[in-house]
């Protein structure tokens, strides 16, 4: 337990310090809302979707949720280059405990950042469409730090199979990007060509966003439940398979 | 306090470790000399639990790397060659985590960290963070660092690798005087050869995954005919020079690499 404690407690100290990283985290989000937002909700509207913007909030959450856990996760190969991962690595602890509380840690400050966003989005005119918000905002942090979990989780996994940076890019291009924008952070899932309807369908940002949006503006293309499931089952498999890998590593 | 029998490390076909036997006693100061590439790096990383021996048996403290991976974690201390601090984190935090990662945070704790970052000369830097430190500062924090738990043993890895003559005294002085006081066991590599002179108890020089020669820094010059050990030691691993695979920070300038085994 205490391991666990002082990985998570690391992570977030280490978050909490970096007040550059905290904001420069916040210029992609808000550039997102406001270009897309503002740029695309008038053809939304006119399309008859309604309400771009109270669309992409959650959306534009999952994303900041989804690059600030893999980078958690992947700079695990700063440590394991710096060296502090040696010291984890011949303590008399058990691994999974340390990359348990890793991942805890590097989920709740992407959590946390989740939220900023959720914040600021009032700033640019978000606004749920409901009288009483408390439970759904709750039941949205939930959905933020599923997502959070499953991608410190992967980013944890990944770097354990690589020994330096130059991987960094390759998983920027080939992961976190597609991740991204196919998923339906952006765009609706209906009425999709058939090859990219069955694309988002194995994106797991898919299933985060999807509840986030159930839960924040109550419209959602699957079920809360449905949402819930997946992103459950997804982060029982991701931690397995991290530790795993995690497990493996040689110093 | 560490017995090593026939112990083999193999990568593939190469013979990294080539069935080397050695004991250290308990209190010593024992010096694991060789050029690069010989086998200490390999060795430390199966006496330490790091890496599993293709055949022959570690005792540490009265237990197997392999069988017992947290009694024997908990029994040494260890400084890497490469620094492992957490640099985000101030100087009591390192300690701290550390303490807490050995089990060791209970009521003495802060008592403890406040004596050994005394010791170094740290305690008014206590919450300075890790990166505005020097490497001679990086260097005796990981020193307390590792004496925090009370180990019985403590590994040290090209400890002065870098450091100006002052820090590397000073340094020795720590040591040698935790030692003293704790009756810790110490076992370390170096390059510099007069230092494993004037600190060593008893020396094992590593070549080529053999051990050629051991005994006190007297007896290798008086074996070699020598009037120096770093004489002695060019005379027992002869003059040619060593190629060594890239460090981390090397490789960080190198190719995209995607492995899984040990460095040597």
């Amino acid at each position: 337990m205490s391991t666990i404690y002082i990985m998570w407690l690391r992570q977030v100290k280490r978050y909490l310090r970096s007040r550059s990283r905290i904001i420069g985290a916040l210029g992609q989000p808000i550039l997102y809302l406001l270009a897309l937002g503002y740029g695309l909700g008038q053809v939304f509207a006119r399309a008859g979707q309604g309400n771009y913007m109270e669309f992409l909030v959650p959306g534009v959450i999952g994303m900041s949720v989804l690059f600030t856990s893999m980078f958690n996760g992947v700079e695990m190969i700063w440590d394991r280059q710096f060296g502090f991962l040696k010291e984890t690595m011949v303590a008399p602890v058990s691994r999974f405990n340390i990359m348990l509380g890793r991942v805890l840690g590097g989920a709740t400050v992407a959590t946390f950042q989740g939220l900023i966003v959720f914040i600021l989005s009032f700033g640019v005119g978000f606004r749920m469409p409901m009288s009483h918000p408390a439970g759904y905002v709750l039941s949205g942090v939930f959905f933020m730090f599923l997502m959070a979990l499953f991608f410190t989780a992967l980013g944890t996994g990944i770097a354990s199979l690589l020994t330096d940076f130059q991987g960094f890019q390759l998983i920027m291009s080939f992961v976190v990007m597609p991740t991204y924008f196919l998923s339906g952070a952006i765009f609706p899932l209906d009425h999709l060509p058939s090859l990219m309807s069955y694309i988002t369908r194995i994106d797991p940002l898919t299933y985060g966003v999807d509840g986030l949006r159930g839960s924040l503006i109550l419209s959602n293309h699957f079920s809360l439940g449905l949402d819930f499931l997946i992103m459950a089952a997804l982060c029982l498999l991701m931690l397995s398979v991290g530790s795993y890998l995690f497990s493996q590593i040689e110093v | 306090m560490i017995t090593v029998s026939n112990l083999v490390k193999k990568f593939g076909d190469f013979i990294a470790v080539d069935n080397i036997s050695f004991d250290v006693k308990k209190g010593e100061i024992f010096a694991f000399l060789g050029p690069n590439g010989a086998g200490k790096s390999t060795t430390i990383k199966m006496l330490t639990t790091l890496l599993h021996p293709t055949s022959g048996s570690v005792d540490i403290n009265g237990h197997d790397p392999v069988r017992h991976q947290h009694e024997v974690r908990q029994s040494f201390g260890i400084v890497f060659q490469d620094p492992s601090l957490d640099d985000e984190l101030t100087a009591y935090e390192n300690m701290y985590f550390h303490a807490v990662l050995y089990k060791a945070a209970g009521a003495g704790v802060k008592q403890r960290i406040h004596e050994l970052l005394d010791f170094v000369e740290l305690w008014d830097k206590r919450d300075v963070l890790v990166k505005n430190f020097s490497g001679g500062m990086k260097r005796r924090l990981e020193i307390a660092r590792s004496f925090l738990h009370h180990p019985k043993i403590i590994f040290l890895d090209e400890p002065t690798i870098g450091l100006d003559p002052q820090t590397r005294n000073s340094m020795w002085s720590y040591i040698r005087e935790l030692n003293q006081r704790e009756q810790t066991t110490v076992f370390f590599t170096t390059h510099y050869m007069e230092e494993a002179e004037r600190v060593a108890q008893r020396i094992a020089v590593i070549d080529h995954g053999k051990i050629i020669a051991r005994g006190t820094a007297e007896e290798l010059k008086r074996q070699t005919n020598t009037a120096n050990l770093e004489d002695a030691f060019l005379q027992l691993t002869g003059r040619a020079m060593r190629e060594e695979e890239a460090s981390g920070a090397d490789r960080l300038r190198g190719a995209f690499m995607r492995r899984r085994g040990g460095t040597r």
